[in-house]
């Protein structure tokens, strides 16, 4: 949020959004400026586990972060952890865009009618509480062990979470946006297409950041207990047969995509969105 | 015929404990086509509640109000409004897309919505900042584009309710002034809320002052026969402020004895 809050705080005067670009600078500059922080706290990361592993813990039980890059690499040159991350990816972003897709229209009705909230809001009040990993089991019974039930869990686990920001976001329009729209000349769907929607972006990409970190949960849960392939399997199997290496290597892989994933969102919303800031 | 009618307009809310609260009663009022009025009151007169009735936001549960000799019925085109707060702005629409936003919903053609725009950001001393967003421009030009947004739309009146309330008495100042010029500039027809006796005189045409509320009805109506820029060192601006301020200092402590009483 730190990003947003000189946009909507108080001060009336022309705050910049960023910091005017300086022309001295090269693009390069610039870039390595941007990123390099991040650099250095990820090195930082991985020293301090370095450290904690060769000079505290010094057991096979916490493998230092060479070892486990070394695995990796093994990992990839056969191919395996590729087809595990990419099963576990391919699942997430179906039921992710799934659960979205379905969680935005159900969100803006509910927020839209009085009468819609209160028929619909006990089914997903209700539903929200059950946890998605509290669903595997049933929903390996009724989709069996194939790709349709990881997919369901997603959807769940994103849905409930896409409608409860979306009808958030409808609900706290400023009503004076809708009355200055009315007194223009609106109609009902432009207050709907041209007012109401645009405002409850923010709110609804808000949500969709949320259900990414909750399908990488579900992701994992789920795949212990079914599949072929999957980073969740990953784990399971290092448990089963003691591969603490291969264990790392799927813990770093899901630190790693979640992080990117979320980069990737937060730099789609900046770029395709960022007029309907806030970008957090 | 007047291009606006109150007759007998009243306006009463049930309040969450079940009892009545009248905040308008009998308001009887006729706004000529180009004057600029301003309706001046104590907090609480219920004079937003009159500008919200013309507007079409609520309906009058007493009397009619007409435009042009025939009742509103809900906010249309006719009535532009600017608000008080900045929160009726757009932010994911840049200055220009503000102020082009009524002509957009009408369907104009792109090139024609942006002259148009320019225009009305010329107008009110916006050029060049067509491509902030509101979130990056000031107080007082955010009002600015509130203004030409509802200017831009070509209403048959404009409503607005204490816009320069929220800015520094500097600002406000100049706000007076610009506004003041735009006004004798498009001839438009303005209703103008203000509790400011000082903002009234020097904007209105006729100057309407309200009782203290709850329950406020129009008092009486001043015609300010001032020409040009007005001045408040103008001794016959200093009358009508010590009239009009007389009105409400009374008016006040009428609210103040009743509700003692009342207590």
């Amino acid at each position: 949020m730190t990003g947003t809050v000189s946009r909507d705080g108080g001060s009336p005067a022309a705050t910049p959004v960023r910091a005017p670009r300086r022309p001295e600078r090269s693009k390069l500059a610039m870039a390595a400026l941007g990123v390099g922080p991040y650099l250095v706290s990820f090195a930082a990361l991985f020293l301090t586990w370095h450290l904690v592993a060769v000079y505290g813990v010094q057991s096979v039980l916490f493998p230092p972060p060479t070892t486990v890059f070394a695995k990796a690499g093994v990992l990839i040159a056969n191919g395996t952890l590729f087809d595990n991350i990419w099963a576990s990816l391919q699942r997430i972003a179906t039921g992710f865009f799934l659960g979205s897709a379905l969680g935005i229209p159900i969100g803006l009705t509910i927020g839209s009618f009085r009468f819609a909230r209160k028929l619909i809001e006990p089914w997903t009040e209700f539903l929200r509480f059950i946890p998605a990993v509290a669903m595997i089991t049933i929903s390996v019974i009724w989709f069996g062990i194939g790709e349709e039930s990881k997919i369901f869990l997603i959807v769940y686990t994103t849905i409930f979470i896409v409608i409860l920001n979306t009808a958030a976001g409808v609900a706290s329009i400023a009503p004076n946006k809708l009355r200055a729209a009315q007194s223009l000349g609106a109609s009902k769907w432009q207050l709907f297409a041209l007012v109401a929607l645009p405002a409850t972006v923010p709110f609804i990409l808000t949500g969709m950041r949320l259900a990414m970190a909750n399908s990488f949960t579900t992701i994992v849960a789920a795949e212990f207990v079914s599949a072929q392939f999957g980073l969740g399997v990953m784990l399971w199997n290092g448990r089963m047969f003691m591969l603490i290496d291969e264990i790392f290597v799927a813990l770093v892989a899901l630190g790693m995509l979640g992080f990117t994933a979320d980069r990737i969102f937060r730099f789609g919303i900046y770029r395709f969105a960022r007029r309907y800031s806030p970008v957090a | 015929m007047a291009l606006i009618q109150f007759e007998d307009v009243g306006k009463s809310f049930r309040t969450r404990k079940g009892d009545e609260f009248t905040a308008v009663r009998d308001f009887s009022l006729m706004l000529e086509r180009g004057e600029f009025f301003c309706l001046l009151g104590p907090s609480g007169c219920g004079k937003t509640t009159v500008l919200a009735m013309l507007a079409g936001f609520e309906a009058p549960t007493a009397g009619r109000i007409l435009l042009d000799g025939k009742t509103i019925d809900g906010p249309s085109r006719d009535r532009g409004v600017v608000f008080q707060g900045d929160d009726s702005l757009y932010t994911w629409l840049n200055a220009e897309e503000n102020v082009e936003f009524g002509l957009r919903l009408r369907g104009v053609p792109r090139k024609e919505r942006r002259a148009t725009a320019r225009r009305y950001l010329d107008l009110v001393g916006l050029t060049g900042q067509q491509d902030k967003y509101p979130p990056e421009l000031s107080g007082g030009m955010k009002q600015r584009i509130q203004i030409a947004r509802a200017l831009a739309n070509e209403p048959k009146m404009l409503l607005m309710d204490e816009p320069f309330g929220a800015l520094d008495a500097q600002t406000r100042g100049i706000m007076q002034r610009e506004l003041r010029q735009i006004w004798r500039a498009t001839g438009s027809s303005v209703l103008f809320i203000t509790h400011d006796i000082d903002e009234a005189i020097s904007l209105g045409s006729r100057v309407g002052v309200m009782t203290a509320g709850p329950g406020g009805t129009l008092k009486e109506v001043i015609a300010i026969e001032l020409e040009g820029e007005r001045s408040r060192t103008d001794p016959a601006y200093i009358g009508y402020y010590a009239r009009i301020q007389e009105t409400i200092r009374h008016e006040v402590d009428r609210a103040i004895r009743q509700s003692a009483e009342a207590a």
